[in-house]
C-alpha cells in the first residue's frame, strides 16, 4: 500500500467520491463557524472598528492563494518525475480554484485599505506582489488552455510552473526593495508578539481551516471532472481509431 | 554555434528579417509618451528612466514571436534536434543572436531617446549600464517564452502573457538602477541585482527552453 | 542500426507496435503502407524527435541524418550559404560533392526563395551529403521531384549504399532501389483492453 495507488485514475476516482462528503461537510461547518464568530462574536478593534472583520475572508483567501501555487508546483514535479497523469490534472484543477482565491484577497484587501487607509489600492509590497501572483496564474491557465495535445500541455505548464515559482520568488523580494510599503506585518506568525491579538486569532484559524478544506474539496472535485474529461477524450479517439 | 550565430545575424540584416523594427517602436513608443502625460520638462525627466526602460522592454517583447517560430515553420528546428548542436546551445544562440540584433541597438538608442524625455544628465550613464546588464535577462527570458509557445498558432498574446510577468524582477531593478542614477542616488544594489538575474537566467533557463522545445518537437 | 520491439504514439494514441527490424550498412529499406498508418511518426521516433512508448533503437546513435517534408531552408540566403551552414553544423567538411550530386552548381548564388518547389527539394536532399552520417532517415524524399530528378536522387542513394550507408526510406513511388520493403501497416497497434484502460488514458 502506497500513497502512488492513488495514482491510478480509478482509484483516485473511488476514493475521492467516498471521502468528499465527509470533506464537503468539513468544510461548510467549519468556514461558518468561523466565519459567524468572527463577524458577530468578536470584539471591534479600537483603532479599525468593525472593518478590521474583513480579515476573516481576507486572510484566509491570501493563505490559500499562495498554497494552492505550492500545491501545484509540488503536483508539477510529480508529473514531471514520475509522469502520473493525476498529478498533472490536479495542478490543472487546481489553477482556477487558486487564481479566484488570488482576486477574493485582492479584492477583500482593496475594501480594507479603502476603510483604513483612506485608498483602493497602493503599491505596497504585499499587495503587488499578490497582483504579480494572479497574473502568474493567468498565464498558467492560458498555457493549459491553448494547448490541445493533453500531454504536451502537462509538460508545458509544469516547466512553466516550476520556472515561475523561481521568478515569483525573486518578484517578491524585488517588490519589497522596490517599495516598503504601507501593510501590516504577517497576521499569524509564531512569533507572539507580533500576533493580532487572541479575541481574533482563534475564529481565525477555524476560518482558515474552513477555507483549507474547501481547496481540498474544490480540487478533488475538479480533478474528478479533468480525469472524466480526459477519459472521454480517449474513448472518442479509440471510435475514430475502431473506424 | 557559430555558424548558427552568424546565420542568425545574416537573416536578421536580409530583406524582411525585421531589422530595426524594434528600434523604430521603442522610438514611437517615446514619442508618444509626452503625448499622454504632457510636455512638462520636470515631469518628463522625472519618469524617464522608467519609461525608456519600459519602452525597450516591449520592443524587445515585440520581436519575440519570431524569435523560434520562424525556425519551426520551416523544418529548421526539427533538423536542429537530430544534429550533433545541443538543443540547450541552439536557444542560447539564438537568444545571443536576439539580443545583439534588437536589445543592443535598443542599448545604443535609449540615451538619444533620453534627450526627447529631458533625461537629467547623471542618468545617461547610468540608463545604459542598467540597459547592458539587464537586457540579456530579456533575451533569454523571451526565448524562453518562445520556445512554450512556438507550436502554437497565433501564439504571439499568450507569448506576452507568459512572458510579461517573468519580465517583473529585472524590470524593477533595471528601471530602480537607471532612476537612482539619474537621482545622483547609489546605484550598486540594483545594478548588482540585475547582474546576478542575468547571470543566473543565462545559466539556467536555457535548459528550461531546450526541454520546453523537446516537448514542442514531439 | 536495429530496431526491437519498437511502439509508438501519435498525439496520445498508439499507432504502431512491436516494430523489429535491422538496417545493416549497404542496404536500403523501403517504408510502405497505407496514409495514416504512422510511417512519418516511425521514422520521426527513429531520428530521435520523440519517445517511444516501448522499445529500442541502437547501433544509430549520432549516426542518423533526417530529413522530412520541410527542409529547413532559408529562402533570404543563396543556395551555398544554406548548405555551407549545415556543414558547418555537422563539422563535416565540404559543400562541393553535393552540389555536383543535385546539380545545383549553376544554381549556387541564387537566393533559396527563388528556386522552385523541385529546386528546393533537391537542396533539402543535397544536405543529406553534407552531414556525413550513415544512415538516412527520409521522408517522402521525391515529393515534388521531377522524373530526371528522381533518378538523380536514386543514383545518390545508391552510391551512398555502396559507400557502407544505409537508408530508410518512406515513399509511394519505386525508385528502383535495391533493398527489402517492409509494409508498415502489420505492426498497426491493437487497442487495449477497457479494463486496463486506467493510468495512460489510452
Amino acid at each position: 500500500m502506497s500513497i502512488w495507488e492513488y495514482a491510478n485514475p480509478k482509484k483516485f476516482l473511488t476514493t475521492s467520491e467516498r471521502v468528499l462528503p465527509v470533506l464537503w461537510v468539513l468544510a461548510g461547518v467549519l468556514c461558518a463557524v468561523g466565519l459567524i464568530w468572527g463577524f458577530f462574536f468578536t470584539p471591534d478593534d479600537y483603532r479599525q472598528g468593525a472593518s478590521v472583520k474583513i480579515m476573516f475572508v481576507h486572510v484566509p483567501a491570501a493563505f490559500i492563494a499562495i498554497n494552492a501555487w505550492f500545491m501545484m508546483l509540488v503536483a508539477s514535479l510529480i508529473w514531471v518525475i514520475r509522469r502520473h497523469h493525476v498529478s498533472a490534472l490536479a495542478a490543472k484543477a487546481a489553477a482556477p480554484v487558486g487564481v479566484v482565491m488570488t482576486l477574493i484577497a485582492l479584492i477583500t484587501g482593496a475594501l480594507w485599505g479603502h476603510q483604513i487607509w483612506g485608498t483602493w489600492w497602493v503599491w505596497d509590497p504585499r499587495l503587488t506582489s499578490f497582483l504579480v501572483l494572479f497574473l502568474f496564474y493567468l498565464g498558467y491557465i492560458a498555457l493549459w488552455s491553448a494547448i490541445e495535445d493533453p500531454d504536451t500541455a502537462a509538460d508545458l505548464t509544469s516547466i512553466l510552473c516550476l520556472v515561475g515559482s523561481v521568478f515569483a520568488v525573486l518578484s517578491r523580494y524585488a517588490v519589497l526593495f522596490w517599495n516598503q510599503g504601507l501593510h501590516q506585518g504577517a497576521s499569524l506568525s509564531l512569533d507572539k508578539e507580533e500576533n493580532v491579538a487572541d479575541a481574533f486569532s482563534n475564529p481565525l484559524y477555524v476560518c482558515m481551516a474552513g477555507f483549507g478544506f474547501l481547496f481540498l474539496v474544490l480540487v478533488l472535485y475538479r480533478t474528478g471532472t479533468e480525469i472524466r474529461a480526459r477519459r472521454i477524450r480517449a474513448l472518442m479517439m479509440r471510435e475514430r481509431m475502431d473506424a | 554555434m557559430k555558424a548558427l550565430l552568424l546565420r542568425d545575424l545574416k537573416l536578421a540584416l536580409r530583406a524582411g528579417g525585421g531589422f530595426g523594427l524594434g528600434l523604430a517602436f521603442f522610438l514611437i513608443v517615446t514619442v508618444l509618451v509626452p503625448f499622454s502625460v504632457g510636455p512638462q520638462s520636470e515631469l518628463l525627466a522625472r519618469i524617464a528612466p522608467g519609461v525608456l526602460w519600459l519602452g525597450a522592454l516591449l520592443a524587445c517583447l515585440l520581436s519575440l514571436d519570431r524569435l523560434l517560430a520562424l525556425d519551426w515553420e520551416d523544418g529548421t528546428l526539427d533538423l536542429m534536434a537530430t544534429s550533433p548542436l545541443p538543443l540547450e546551445a541552439v536557444v542560447t544562440i539564438k537568444a545571443l543572436a536576439h539580443w545583439i540584433t534588437t536589445s543592443l541597438p535598443l542599448v545604443l538608442a535609449a540615451p538619444v531617446l533620453g534627450i526627447l524625455l529631458n533625461l537629467p544628465t547623471a542618468g545617461f550613464q547610468w540608463l545604459v549600464v542598467s540597459l547592458l546588464l539587464g537586457t540579456p535577462a530579456l533575451s533569454v527570458i523571451g526565448t524562453f517564452g518562445a520556445a512554450l509557445t512556438v507550436g502554437l498558432k497565433r501564439g504571439g498574446l499568450l507569448l506576452s502573457l507568459l512572458v510579461l510577468p517573468l519580465y517583473v524582477p529585472t524590470l524593477i531593478f533595471g528601471a530602480e538602477a537607471a532612476r537612482r542614477g539619474a537621482d545622483g542616488m547609489s546605484v550598486e544594489t540594483p545594478l548588482l541585482m540585475l547582474a546576478g538575474i542575468s547571470a543566473a537566467t543565462l545559466a539556467l533557463l536555457p535548459f528550461a527552453s531546450a526541454a520546453v522545445l523537446r516537448v514542442n518537437l514531439r | 542500426m536495429k530496431i526491437a520491439g519498437l511502439s509508438i504514439a501519435r498525439g496520445g494514441a498508439p499507432v504502431l507496435e512491436g516494430v523489429s527490424f535491422e538496417l545493416t550498412p549497404g542496404r536500403a529499406l523501403i517504408l510502405r503502407g497505407p496514409n495514416g498508418c504512422g510511417k512519418t511518426t516511425l521514422l520521426r521516433t527513429i531520428a530521435g524527435l520523440q519517445p517511444p512508448l516501448a522499445g529500442t533503437i541502437t547501433g544509430a546513435e549520432e549516426d542518423i541524418a533526417y530529413a522530412a517534408h520541410s527542409d529547413g531552408i532559408k529562402l533570404t540566403l543563396t543556395v551555398g550559404e544554406n548548405l555551407t551552414f549545415w556543414a558547418e553544423i555537422f563539422a563535416a567538411g565540404s559543400i562541393e560533392p553535393a552540389l555536383d550530386a543535385f546539380d545545383l552548381r549553376g544554381l549556387l548564388d541564387r537566393p533559396a526563395g527563388a528556386l522552385s518547389a523541385g529546386q528546393k527539394r533537391r537542396l533539402g536532399l543535397a544536405r543529406l551529403l553534407v552531414t556525413g552520417r550513415r544512415y538516412w532517415i527520409l521522408d517522402e524524399p521525391t515529393v515534388s521531384l521531377d522524373r530526371a530528378s528522381v533518378q538523380q536522387f536514386a543514383g545518390v542513394v545508391e552510391r551512398h549504399l555502396a559507400d557502407g550507408g544505409a537508408a530508410l526510406i518512406a515513399t509511394h513511388i519505386d525508385l528502383g532501389l535495391e533493398g527489402e520493403t517492409l509494409d508498415v501497416s502489420q505492426f498497426k497497434a491493437k487497442l487495449p483492453d477497457l479494463e486496463e484502460f486506467d493510468e495512460a488514458f489510452l
